[in-house]
């Protein structure tokens, strides 16, 4: 049932890529998004790619954990393939239609948004993998950090993400418990017209939000019971540390920067 | 009805680093009639397996989809085959009631009564008519001992947590199943409220449901009421034995990790000062044995 969703779940290996400070994971991942936005031609992408792919394989996660992200976006990838295969325009005109018209250009350039989009997802997919919730709330605190000055609330922030990815896991098994429980009572969750399965979900969805209202009330009394008190003079259990691999990394990282905007300008196959 | 496992396995999250073997080869028989226990530490894979009795959890698909000749899992709840891929899921859940461990957080609806009568309209062939469910829901309330008349309109949020949970129990048996399984019922409640729930389930299972299954913490509400006990330890039963015969083994279910009765306790503590009593282990029982000690002058 629910336990079986895994997009975007922390995959539990030790290696290279999950031992990396969690905020330079986070700057590591906008520096390659950026990078692939400026990329403007297939060899900055097939780079890109080769990187993320060794990134991949440092991190040890299967293939197939790797797929199923992209499965999620399949169809808006594929849409916008299609209309830009279909309006692009361009000069060499293989097929046309009306106002539709096939073209290499067109062929080439949703080719290029395509494996563009992929990166994406499996860049963003690859930092949740390997980096638990809390490191990654933990990197962004640290990382916004300077808005502190500005009187924003960088720890409450940081504490309601925290708060958030910790309960999705345990709600999700309340949400089990209920469905098993009203499905025992011969409730029909899975069939009929779409106004009757909505009503079906009723007996679901009012014990879980009593139970969520429950469970915030006895965490917000566990808290003050523990005199908890906000950010001020709190210390870290983990303390994040820069260390050789985040180096490594970031060598990769700044030389794929550097090569793409080069490429940019001086570009070798330009689309 | 009688329900029969053999060979039962069940992996959470197979082929995943988060895989969990619950269940590991389990083979049990509860017959029709008993009121069957089912002790176990937290993670035994007792709760697993009472899911599965009425089809919450399933056999792996890959058993249901071509039945191996070589696979030897058996799972049957009277005349339900639960390896087949044709089980008839709402027949099964209507003759094999399911209260899950704190129902009172099941409850929904608007007024007692319209809970109640959640699962008798879910199960009814058609429509019931209004005086059908009316009587369904009023004896369901009834059995477990609430006042009918006072309690149908109020919100079952408004009552106390042992009212809730007969509510819940009522949302239950109102489909007159002929299996009740509970997990842990009486968890949660005062000594007071215990004693009312284990009272209030004798009485169903003399009346309402033909077999009763307890999962439970408790050893001292497993003595005073089960005719069987199985004990699961890491996925596996470890012992199926009638109390009587289960809490002699004391030292046994402590190295296990598991209480004993405080009957049995006594026992053993009077058995290392050379006083042995042979009593089934309920309260009653083993003040009557001591008692006649007592009076023969033994110690």
């Amino acid at each position: 049932m629910l336990k079986d969703v895994s997009f975007g779940q922390y995959y539990p290996v030790s290696s290279f890529v999950h031992r990396l400070d969690p905020r330079f994971k986070i700057v590591f991942l906008i520096a390659f998004i950026v990078a692939i936005f400026l990329a403007k031609e297939f060899l900055a992408l097939g780079i890109a790619a080769a990187l993320l792919l060794l990134a991949i394989l440092f991190a040890r996660i299967p293939a197939g954990k790797v797929l199923r992200s992209v499965r999620g976006v399949l169809f808006l990838v594929l849409f916008t393939a299609a209309i830009n295969i279909f309006f692009h325009g361009g000069e060499t005109v293989y097929w046309s239609y009306g106002i539709l018209q096939v073209t290499k250009e067109g062929i080439l350039f949703s080719a290029f948004l395509v494996i563009r989009l992929f990166l994406l997802v499996v860049c963003s997919s690859l930092l949740t993998y390997t980096t638990t919730p809390v490191s990654l709330t933990d990197g962004i605190e640290s990382l916004l950090t300077p808005l502190k000055w500005v009187h924003f609330p960088v720890h409450e922030l940081a504490l309601i993400m925290s708060i958030a990815l910790r309960f999705i896991p345990i709600l999700m098994d309340e949400t089990d418990r209920i469905i098993g429980a009203q499905k025992a009572r011969g409730a029909n969750l899975d069939s009929g017209s779409p106004a009757k399965r909505i009503r079906a979900i009723v007996p679901v969805l009012i014990p879980l939000l009593l139970s969520a209202f429950r469970r915030a009330d006895e965490l917000g009394d566990a808290m003050d019971a523990r005199c908890y008190s906000g950010g001020k003079k709190r210390t870290k259990y983990k303390k994040l540390r820069f260390t050789w691999r985040d180096l490594i990394a970031f060598l990769l990282i700044a030389g794929l920067v550097a090569g793409i905007v080069v490429l940019r300008y001086f570009p070798v196959f330009p689309v | 009805m009688r329900i029969v496992a053999e060979h039962l396995t069940h992996i959470y999250n197979a082929k995943t680093p988060f895989a969990a073997k619950a269940l590991d080869d389990v083979s049990l028989t509860i017959g029709e009639g008993e009121f069957f226990g089912i002790i176990g530490q937290t993670g035994s894979g007792k709760s697993t397996f009472v899911q599965h009795l009425n089809g919450l959890i399933r056999v792996p698909a890959s058993l249901r989809r071509k039945k191996k000749k070589d696979d030897p899992t058996v799972l049957r709840a009277g005349e339900f085959d639960l390896t087949s891929k044709k089980t008839d899921f709402r027949a099964l859940r209507r003759q094999v009631g399911m209260v899950f461990q704190y129902p009172e957080n099941q409850l929904f609806a608007e007024t007692v009564f319209e809970d109640v009568a959640f699962g008798y309209k879910n199960f009814a062939e058609g429509k019931p008519s209004p005086e059908e469910t009316e009587r369904a829901v009023r004896e369901a309330i009834e059995a477990v001992g609430l006042p009918y008349g006072e309690i149908k309109d109020v919100s079952p949020f408004d009552l106390s947590g042992g009212q809730k949970r007969r509510v819940a129990i009522a949302g239950v048996i109102v489909t007159k199943p002929e299996t009740l399984v509970l997990d842990e019922p009486a968890a949660g409640l005062d000594p007071i409220g215990k004693r009312e729930v284990m009272e209030l389930l004798h009485r169903l299972h003399e009346s309402w449901c033909k077999t009763v299954v307890i999962v439970s913490h408790d050893m001292d509400e497993i003595a005073e009421n089960c005719t069987r006990v199985a004990v699961f330890h890491e996925g596996k039963v470890k012992y199926v034995l009638p109390p009587r015969e289960l809490f002699r083994r004391t030292e046994e279910l402590l190295e296990l990790g598991l209480d004993v009765p405080l009957t049995a306790k006594l026992c053993l503590a009077l058995g290392r000062r050379g006083i042995d009593i042979d009593c089934d282990f309920t309260t009653e029982d083993f003040l009557r044995k001591v008692l006649a000690r007592k009076k023969g002058g033994a110690c």
